[in-house]
């Protein structure tokens, strides 16, 4: 084995490019592991951890581009370094464009920009952020890891100027049907959607659009933004919006488990917006009743609460399996080994791991996970599993300096494998999301991981089952039905969104309970 | 705030004109979308010393 690196002072590439540089860097025979990072600290640490070091990489800057290879022989490392530029520039986009390098130039090249899309490196962004909103400009701040100081300020700051901050921490948003960060193929209706929840307000956006209606807008406002300390800011720039939109007739929020001070605080505004409101809020265990409020438990309750409304239809009957589904799930958990008790969830999606923990506690199971909607079932190392486990694999205890599930399979790849050695594992639950931004062929990354997994359990005499959801349009680059189609061959029970596959799960552990 | 200056109508009213800093992929997902958009080479502000970096943000 022999490793070794290269310094680049002053190549600075966004961690997206880098990611598929290090993927087709990777695959080269001979090569181990290698890493394509720049020399942030928490990179850095992330070399140390692989055993790359020395005093050039203790030197790196953030600017500076660093290049690690582990490979069988030292004749392989030098081969890679030595191609470094061929690999930079075979992905470098060489438009004949003159680059453009600060906020200002952006804004002497566009002077009618009212947007900043700001995904800048979390100790970078809240400075661009204030540099945009100064400018004029609404944000939307993909970027995380910015400080909660910050966050208030940035609101205070856009507030003054009628400004919107969608963010930090911000993945989505369908702003006049065009999608800004990871957002679907969906066509303009007559639905609004406020939410604290990235892939919470695509699968929203996603199900009205596969129902056959569309969404006015769909506004991100940052996974803390119904914190405590920041209060709610752009949920109720963004409620007030929608309220005034001749466009939106109906208005849903979706969110994260919000702070129970901002909860009770919003509840009374989201009766003043004259509009009818549908109000799906996770980690919230009731709410008082209200006539022009309707509260619901999942996402897909809220999709079906708004197109009632639209079709002034009448109550809503909550979501529930067929009598197909539920005998499938009862001949499943019949081929099950004695052995086979466990769940376990391997998610992208933050606001799924919620949704499905939420669910499945109503149900009355008791699931870990390293994202809690309890904090007393947290898992004590999110590395291992206990019990029945759903974990979000974007969170940054998974991510730190390491491409997101959503972008790239590996860790996800990398966890099913891990969890298909034990022979109490007896459901695997997984999500895909499509869309503008995600892995261009998410099943595809893991289709060999769950086909392995199945086969894992059959050799020592049970059967895995593999239950799948998929978040996506008709209109997304991926092709959706070709992505569910894929998932059926690998074995896996799929279902159009993340409640139903939930429930079908439920049902294959309680079938199992009850006995065959 | 006057309704005809309403920074926030304005942005759901007309398709928005993008200033892209960060992730080259969101700039090119927009253009894919028919949006006016211009993608910044972004590079770390004083060559990422955080101690200027932290001056910087404090002046503005």
């Amino acid at each position: 084995m022999a490793t070794g690196f290269t310094v680049r002072p002053n190549q600075y590439f966004d961690s997206v490019f880098l990611m598929g540089v290090n993927k087709r860097l990777s695959a080269t025979v001979g090569v181990q592991q290698s890493a394509v990072l720049m020399g942030s600290p928490a990179n850095k640490g992330l070399l140390a951890e692989i055993g790359v070091g020395g005093e050039g990489i203790e030197a790196a800057r953030p600017n500076d581009l660093i290049v690690a290879v582990i490979a069988d022989t030292p004749e392989t490392v030098q081969s890679v370094l030595a191609r470094l530029d061929e690999w930079l520039e075979s992905d470098h986009e060489s438009g004949a464009a003159p680059s453009l390098h600060t906020l200002a130039e952006g804004l002497t090249d566009r002077p009618a920009a009212n947007l900043a899309v700001i995904s800048v490196p979390g100790e970078y962004a809240a400075l661009e952020a204030r540099k945009a909103i100064d400018a004029g400009l609404h944000v939307f701040l993909f970027s995380s890891n910015v400080s909660l100081e910050d966050e208030v300020d940035l609101k205070r700051r856009a507030a003054e100027r009628g400004l919107l901050v969608m963010g930090p921490d911000c993945g989505t948003s369908l702003i006049g049907g065009v999608g800004v960060g990871f957002a679907n193929a969906v066509r303009r209706g007559p639905i609004g959607v406020v939410g604290a929840a990235g892939t919470g307000l695509q699968e929203f956006t996603c199900q009205i659009h596969n129902a056959g209606l569309g969404i006015s807008h769909a506004i991100g406002t940052g996974s803390h933004d119904l914190s405590q300390a920041v209060g709610g800011a752009t949920t109720y720039a963004a409620l007030d919006a929608l309220a005034a939109d001749p466009g939106t007739q109906v208005i849903a929020l979706v969110s994260k488990p919000p702070a129970p001070e901002s909860f009770r605080r919003l509840l009374p505004r989201l009766e003043r917006l004259g509009k009818p409101v549908i109000g799906c809020f996770f980690g919230i265990e009731s709410s008082p009743p209200s006539s022009l409020v309707q509260m619901v438990e999942t996402i897909d309750d809220a999709v079906g609460a708004a197109i009632a409304r639209i079709e002034a239809r009448g109550e809503l009957s909550p979501l529930s399996l067929t009598v197909e589904e539920q005998a499938r799930a009862k001949l499943l958990s019949g081929r099950r080994a004695p052995e086979q008790v466990w769940l376990r969830g391997v998610f992208s999606g933050g606001t799924f791991c919620y949704q499905a923990q939420q669910i499945l506690r109503a149900r009355g199971f008791q699931v870990h996970s390293n994202t809690p909607l309890i904090p007393g079932l947290a898992l004590g190392d999110p590395g291992h599993s206990q019990g029945h486990t759903i974990l979000d694999m974007g969170d940054d205890h998974f991510t730190l300096a390491r491409p997101h599930p959503m972008i790239d399979g590996t860790l996800r790849r990398q966890r099913i494998q891990e969890e298909s050695r034990y022979a109490d594992l007896a459901v695997l639950l997984l999500d895909f999301v499509l869309g503008f931004n995600a892995s261009k062929d998410p099943v595809a990354e893991l289709y060999e991981a769950i086909v392995g997994a199945r086969r894992a359990a059959e050799t020592r005499g049970g059967e895995l089952a593999v239950v799948a959801s998929v978040c996506g349009t008709d209109g997304d680059p991926q092709d959706r039905d070709l992505q569910m189609r894929m998932l059926t061959e690998a074995g896996a029970v799929v279902f159009p969104s993340n409640a139903q596959a939930v429930l079908f799960c439920a049902a294959l552990l309680d079938t199992r309970q009850e006995g065959p | 705030m006057k309704e005809e200056n309403d920074p926030i109508r304005e942005l759901l009213e007309r398709p928005p004109v993008v200033v892209n800093l960060g992730l080259r992929i969101f700039a090119e997902s927009l253009e894919v979308q028919g949006v006016d958009v211009v993608h910044i080479d972004w590079t770390p502000p004083a060559g990422g010393d955080q101690e200027m970096i932290d001056l910087l943000d404090r002046l503005l």
